[in-house]
């Protein structure tokens, strides 16, 4: 594998890192099973490249991008929370209804970014090709987000949300109104991964309106993966485990696609994810994120 | 002060499996007195107890708390107001939280909650002198997860989450049931404890009639709905679970002959 192709690798790995500690907030800590992912990351590229094309700051755009995806996951949790909705089926509901809106707001199903000027176009004047550059601008990002997330989640609000994911029965009896908390979380969780498609957007390129298939599923298997190399004992590895499996991730998928002798082309990466998450699942000792709702059928 | 007034519950309203669990209850609870209640299956003791709680919200009647009205209010409102221990040991706590995680989220009961750090030194040191008095060991262990605990434990620990904060009344809902005997005692001596220390208002829930009789300063029965004996002062000191059983079957014949009266 070139140097090119593998710092290519960590890069998307750093990017999918954040939709990873989107997926751990909704999945693990609300033991919320949230599908919206697949329709607010390309969200998140959606406003971000449609408002930078329109002459807008790039940074505010991909602040208004994350805005754009906190409401997507109030949408899902108030589904949920007030019209009392099944959560994996208001999720699904929402990112349908996103491709819409993505292709409304956009206008067109892709929104070229070349030449525009972009978050990363300040540091193409130090001197360093852009794929060096990227990565390790996005480990920074990553990192910042990481450390932002633990602080939040060890404060009484993030205790608040951790406590109405694993007992809600004894969270309400503590005061906590647990549907607020819901709705929150939720736009916390959906903020990450719409921040992260206008990154996304912005490093590749252009916004796609197909950019958000199979999303979650490479979320859920940085999550899992993750978590099979560090065990989550607490909450700072549970967030490096995010981090460190989505980069692994995509370079596993790299080598394998370089790899020529397997025979796997890139057509075939949905199909290796899928079975890789299932493998994860399955495997003794994996802990399946989903196990709650298959076995009892509804939320703890 | 704690008033139920003619409160009624009927689940599955309308249906044929309409079941009436309270029909028009009376209760007042003056501030300090430890009132235990009794009953048998489906008398209406845990409705009467959600309805406390806030987790059942009555069809008729009022809830009121020191006069404010909290009919209506759902849990986490009246969390202020009211601490609860539930009967399952894994139910009151966090299992996939820390010892002083838990500890800061009951720290934290019936306030706001902000950004600021759930664990502070200062909150770390007083966790750590409220743990010692337990004398389980748990305050060497305070970054362990709730989960490794015994039920026991986690019951204790249950029962100071519960009052650490003040409340105007505190409820027990057959909190030593699910514990073996020796430990049961141990739970229900540090109940006594620590009732008796912050003079708690107290409605503890209870299947064992001598652990009724044994504990609080009043014993309330309740059959179908409604109480059917309420006992108090000199008539409940000399009392034995004999006498009690006596009263409640007297009574519920008395019961019976109203009803068949009104029919």
């Amino acid at each position: 594998m070139s140097m090119i192709a593998l710092l290519g690798a960590v890069e998307l790995g750093l990017l999918f890192a954040l939709v990873a500690m989107g997926v751990f907030l909704s999945f693990r800590v609300l033991q919320f099973p949230d599908l919206t992912v697949d329709g607010s990351f390309p969200l998140g590229a959606a406003v971000a490249a449609t408002l930078i094309v329109s002459g807008t700051d790039p940074y505010i755009s991909t602040m208004l991008a994350a805005v754009a995806g906190a409401l997507a996951g109030l949408v899902t949790a108030w589904l949920n929370v007030r019209l009392r909705i099944l959560h994996l089926l208001a999720s699904i509901l929402v990112m349908i209804a996103l491709y819409s809106v993505n292709l409304r707001i956009m206008g067109r199903p892709n929104v070229p970014l070349l030449g525009e000027n972009t978050v990363f176009t300040p540091l193409e004047g130090l001197g360093l090709p852009s794929y060096i550059l990227l990565p390790i601008s996005l480990l920074v990002v990553v990192i910042l987000a990481k450390l932002l997330l633990d602080r939040f989640l060890n404060s009484e609000l993030g205790l608040a949300m951790r406590a109405t994911g694993v007992n809600k029965r004894m969270a309400e009896a503590q005061g906590i109104n647990t549907g607020r908390v819901t709705l929150l979380g939720m736009a916390i969780s959906n903020a990450f991964v719409a921040f992260a498609g206008a990154l996304f957007a912005q490093s590749q390129g252009a916004a796609d309106v197909t950019l958000g298939v199979g999303v979650i599923v490479v979320g859920l298997a940085a999550v899992i993966g993750g978590e099979a190399l560090i065990s989550p004992k607490t909450l700072f590895r549970a967030t490096l485990a995010c981090i460190v499996g989505s980069i692994l991730y995509r370079l596993a998928v790299a080598a394998a696609l370089n790899a020529d002798f397997i025979g796997l082309k890139a057509q075939d990466l949905n199909l290796i994810t899928a079975v890789l998450v299932v493998l994860a699942m399955v495997l003794p000792g994996a802990r399946n994120p989903l196990k709650a709702f298959l076995v009892t059928g509804r939320q703890k | 002060m704690i008033r139920a007034e003619r409160i009624s519950k009927t689940f599955s309203r309308g249906t044929a499996m309409e079941t009436p669990a309270l029909r028009g209850l009376d209760l007042e609870i003056p501030a300090g007195q430890f009132v235990t209640v009794i009953g048998s299956n489906g008398a209406g003791k845990s409705t009467l107890l959600g309805a406390l709680a806030g987790e059942t919200i009555a069809d008729e009647g009022r809830v009121l708390i020191d006069d404010i009205d909290v009919t209506n209010w759902p849990t986490f409102r009246r969390a202020a107001l009211v601490a609860r221990v539930f009967q399952d040991p894994l139910a009151g706590s966090c299992g996939a939280l820390t010892i002083e995680e838990n500890l800061s989220l009951a720290a934290s009961r019936g306030k706001g909650r902000g950004l600021a750090r759930a664990i502070s030194k200062t909150s770390r040191d007083s966790f750590q002198s409220l743990l010692a008095r337990l004398n389980l060991g748990l305050e060497n262990r305070m970054r362990d997860k709730m989960e490794l605990l015994s039920g026991g434990q986690r019951q204790a620990m249950s029962l100071l989450m519960a009052t650490l904060k003040p409340m105007k009344i505190l409820l027990l809902d057959e909190h030593t049931a699910a514990l073996d005997p020796k430990t049961a005692g141990f739970v229900l001596d540090l109940t006594r404890q620590i009732v008796a220390e912050q003079k708690l208002t107290t409605l503890m829930v209870t299947h064992s009639m001598s652990q009724a009789l044994a504990a609080g300063d009043r014993t309330v029965m309740l059959h179908q709905g409604r109480i059917i004996l309420d006992v108090s002062g000199d008539e409940r000191a000399g009392m034995t679970v004999q006498d009690l059983l006596d009263m409640f079957h007297r009574q519920r014949g008395e019961a019976l002959d109203d009803d068949s009266a009104l029919d």
